[in-house]
Formats: structure tokens, C-alpha cells, sequence
């Protein structure tokens, strides 16, 4: 049987290895939850437009994306990147594009979804006002869309940072990666790496249950 | 850019044209180095046996998980029984799968020692079969809790204890209802499948990542796993469907035919 020595995880070490790649994954999810939302509802007013020219390649794009693993897009644009732009792309650039173009398509099925939650009349309502299509979506629909939205949004958003530590794979610097080097450097893998899973059980935890307070709070209302 | 698929027929160990592209996988030619292909058809091999040892694990699990979670309260057992589902589902569903696929691998073989006698694949199969059973728990759960409270009052009134309500009435229903989101997951779990690569299991990503270091063919390469990972998903996507269809309750309105692909 092996013992734990959790001693060497002092606040030294925190602020040399972890802070680091716990601002990169914070900062990660953060760009690619705002990028997400506002390309992924680009797509989902595509996929609702009924115009064939604009609903294939949104629901096209959609289904590529996620029928790959991330682990491969990842990859893939790791590849693809310097290619179009002719020069070399850092990890963390390239990561920070991965995760918009990906989180797009997932966030644009959450909501369409809650645009098709919003009821008929208050489309056929909108319209009867005189608004025009971008009116009506904007003061109308997005408005009711976005708070029936709000739960599903954060239970994806802990999801993706969850998936952040998938950067691995193009040895960006993350919070996994900054526990992974520490626990090289101070010899206790084992250690760090209970560490780094007790760290993200705990905040993703704790973002799943304020996500349940919310999810109650937005019931009441409706 | 015009993709050079010959690159597949090309041996992996010098890099020259080889005789027969299949030549080890159909016996051909014994003495033939290994293409590129034979090392694609092998690494998928390894994706699908690491993705089928998981969801045989992830169904089994969460089904059982699923239905403790939904135990009535009667005395000390059945509360302890939901308390360690609900952990079990928290637990496995809020770290992510890359650091759990480590934890299997680096940590706890360390403490439970039989352990290290286990080829690493059976590892990530593990990690995988029990990140995803929190998952399908949550949805053998929510089929349960969508069925009329009258099915299990009518158990009880029958005079069917709660194992025997849950084996002939419960689970029955609930267990169909639930196909079209157990389809995504298990599309997720060989999806999920990809993270192997950090612990050198050598499936698709991992040969995806050292062939395109050799090969600088990484557009063909990627490409070839990426239909190939396609594929899989959507094998699993049909079986299930057919099942789905096979027990098809007559009355209900069967869910649509397509499960999405959540990631």
C-alpha cells in the first residue's frame, strides 16, 4: 500500500505551475462560450431561415462537427491552420479558434431548440406589429429564446471546460498540463494527478449545482 | 492540393511503395513490410475493442446506477443505495474523461495492485465504461421517473415487491423509452474513445498523430481516420436503431428515428 504525501502542494507551487493553466482554461471556456453562443446562434438563424442556400451548409457544418471526436478537430486544425495562413500557429491561438468553431455548432442545437420552444403567436404577434424579421428576433423571440436557454447553456459550458483538458493533445498549457509538469518536477505524479482531479471535481460541481438553483429560479417564472 | 492516397500503400518501414496494400491484413504476400492501411485497419481494431469493452461496461453500470437512483425509501439499505448511486453519478460525470483515463492509468493501479496485471486497454476501457455510466444513469433515471406513477403503483398492488416491480414492470418500459439518448451517449463513448492516445493505447488518434509525423501526409491521414471514427458512430447509430425498433412498445408513440449526435 502507498501512502499520500500531499505536503509539497504548497502555494509556491500553485502559482508556479497550476495559476498558469488555470487562467488558460478558464479563459478558454470563457472566449469559446461568448464565441460560441454568438456563431452557434448564427447557425440556428440559418437552420430556421428556410432558404436551402444558407440551411445546408449551416446543418452540414453542425454534423461534421459532431460526428468528429474534439480530440481530432483539434487536431485537425492544429494541421489545417498554418496551411491556410502560411506561417506556424501556436498551441494556445489554435486551441482558442478550435474551441469557437466546435462549441458553434454545439451551442447552435441548444438554441434552436429554444427558439422552437418560443410559442407560434408570438411570432404571428411580432409580425402583426409591423416588425421586420430582424425586429421580431431581436425584441421578440432571442429575448424569450435565451432565458428558457440560460440552464442548458451552463450545463454545456461545465461540459466544455471538461473538454479543455483535450488540448493535451496539442501540448497547450492547461490546468491538466500544469498539474502534469508539477508533478513531474516535484516526482509526484500520483499525488498531482489525484490533485488535479479533486480541482476540476470541484469546480465543475459547484457550477453544476448554482446551474440547478438557476434551473429552478427560471421554472418559477415561466 | 491534390490528396496522394498512395500513401497507404507505402510500407511503414521504408517509406516505399509495398506490393500488396492489404498484403499482412489478407495474408498476402508473408514477407511484405506493413502499409500504411495495414496500420489504419489495425488501430481501428484497437478503437473498437477499447469503445465495445467500455459500452459493455457503461450500459451495464448505468442501467444499475440509473435504477438505484430511483429506489423507493424503504429503511436504511434503499437510502444508502441512492446516496452511493447519486455520488457514483457526481463523481464520474464532473471530472473530465482525459484526467480520469489517467487516474486509471497512473494512480490507481498504485493502490489496488491486481490491477497492474491489466493490459492498458482494459484501463481506458474502464475509465471510459465508467465516465459514461454516470451519463447513461442520468438517462435510465429520467426514463424511469417519465413513467406514469400508476406502473408502480400498480406493481405494489399486485403484490410485486420492488425487485419484482422494477424486473417486470419498471425496467421493461423504461429501458425502451430510453434508446434514442443511450444511442447518442454510446455515439459519444467511442467518440470519447479518441483520449486512449495519452496513454500510447495504439488506436486511430494515437496512429493519426505518429503517422502524420512520419508521413507529413496529415490531410490524407486525418481524413482517413476521421471517416473511419464516422463510421463507427454510425454502425452504433444503426444497431441501436434497429433495436429500438425491434422493441418498439405497440401503443407508444416510437421516438423519432434519428438520435442526435450530442457530444
Amino acid at each position: 500500500m502507498l501512502s499520500l504525501d500531499l505536503s509539497f502542494y504548497n502555494w509556491e507551487l500553485f502559482t508556479n505551475y497550476i495559476l498558469k493553466g488555470f487562467l488558460f482554461s478558464v479563459q478558454l471556456t470563457i472566449i469559446a462560450t461568448i464565441g460560441g453562443i454568438l456563431f452557434g446562434t448564427l447557425l440556428a438563424l440559418m437552420r430556421l431561415s428556410g432558404k436551402s442556400i444558407l440551411v445546408y451548409p449551416a446543418t452540414f457544418y453542425i454534423n461534421t462537427m459532431r460526428s468528429i471526436p474534439l480530440v481530432m478537430v483539434i487536431l485537425w486544425f492544429f494541421l489545417l491552420m498554418p496551411m491556410l495562413i502560411g506561417r506556424p500557429i501556436g498551441a494556445d491561438l489554435s486551441a482558442t479558434i478550435t474551441f469557437i468553431a466546435f462549441e458553434a455548432a454545439f451551442f447552435s442545437e441548444i438554441v434552436r431548440a429554444g427558439i422552437q420552444s418560443v410559442p407560434r403567436g408570438q411570432v404571428f404577434a411580432a409580425e402583426a406589429l409591423g416588425m421586420t424579421y430582424g425586429q421580431n428576433m431581436r425584441f421578440v423571440v432571442l429575448p424569450q429564446a435565451f432565458r428558457n436557454m440560460i440552464p442548458i447553456f451552463m450545463t454545456q459550458t461545465i461540459v466544455l471546460f471538461q473538454d479543455t483538458s483535450l488540448v493535451y493533445a496539442i501540448g497547450a498549457y492547461d490546468l491538466l498540463k500544469g498539474f502534469e509538469i508539477a508533478g513531474k518536477n516535484y516526482g509526484r505524479p500520483i499525488e498531482t494527478y489525484i490533485l488535479a482531479a479533486f480541482t476540476y471535481f470541484v469546480i465543475c460541481f459547484s457550477l453544476s449545482r448554482i446551474a440547478k438553483r438557476i434551473q429552478q429560479k427560471v421554472a418559477i417564472i415561466r | 492540393m491534390a490528396l496522394d492516397l498512395n500513401i497507404f500503400c507505402k510500407s511503414t518501414l521504408d517509406g516505399e511503395e509495398v506490393d500488396h496494400c492489404f498484403s499482412s491484413l489478407l495474408g498476402l504476400g508473408q514477407n511484405a513490410d506493413p502499409s500504411y492501411l495495414d496500420w489504419l485497419m489495425k488501430a481501428w481494431g484497437w478503437t473498437l475493442a477499447v469503445a465495445g469493452l467500455g459500452l459493455a461496461i457503461a450500459l451495464v453500470l448505468g442501467a444499475v446506477m440509473g435504477t438505484l437512483r430511483t429506489l423507493p425509501d424503504n429503511g436504511p439499505m434503499s437510502r444508502f443505495l441512492v446516496r452511493f448511486s447519486t455520488a457514483w453519478v457526481e463523481l464520474f460525470r464532473n471530472i473530465p474523461i482525459l484526467v480520469q483515463v489517467f487516474l486509471w492509468y497512473h494512480v490507481i493501479p498504485s493502490f489496488i495492485l491486481p490491477l497492474k496485471a491489466l493490459p492498458s486497454y482494459w484501463l481506458v476501457s474502464i475509465a471510459l465504461g465508467f465516465f459514461t455510466s454516470a451519463r447513461m444513469a442520468e438517462q435510465v433515471r429520467a426514463g424511469i421517473q417519465s413513467l406514469p406513477s400508476g406502473q408502480r403503483a400498480a406493481a405494489t398492488a399486485l403484490g410485486l415487491t420492488t425487485a419484482q416491480s422494477y424486473r417486470y414492470v419498471i425496467l421493461p418500459m423504461a429501458l425502451r423509452i430510453i434508446i434514442p439518448p443511450l444511442t447518442s451517449e454510446s455515439m459519444n463513448l467511442i467518440k470519447n474513445s479518441s483520449v486512449a492516445f495519452a496513454v500510447s493505447v495504439p488506436e486511430l488518434t494515437l496512429f493519426a498523430m505518429q503517422a502524420q509525423e512520419e508521413t507529413s501526409h496529415g490531410v490524407e491521414i486525418y481524413l482517413a481516420v476521421t471517416l473511419l471514427y464516422a463510421l463507427s458512430a454510425f454502425a452504433v447509430n444503426r444497431v441501436m436503431n434497429l433495436i429500438e425498433k425491434k422493441t418498439r412498445i405497440p401503443g407508444f408513440i416510437g421516438a423519432s428515428s434519428d438520435a442526435g449526435l450530442a457530444h
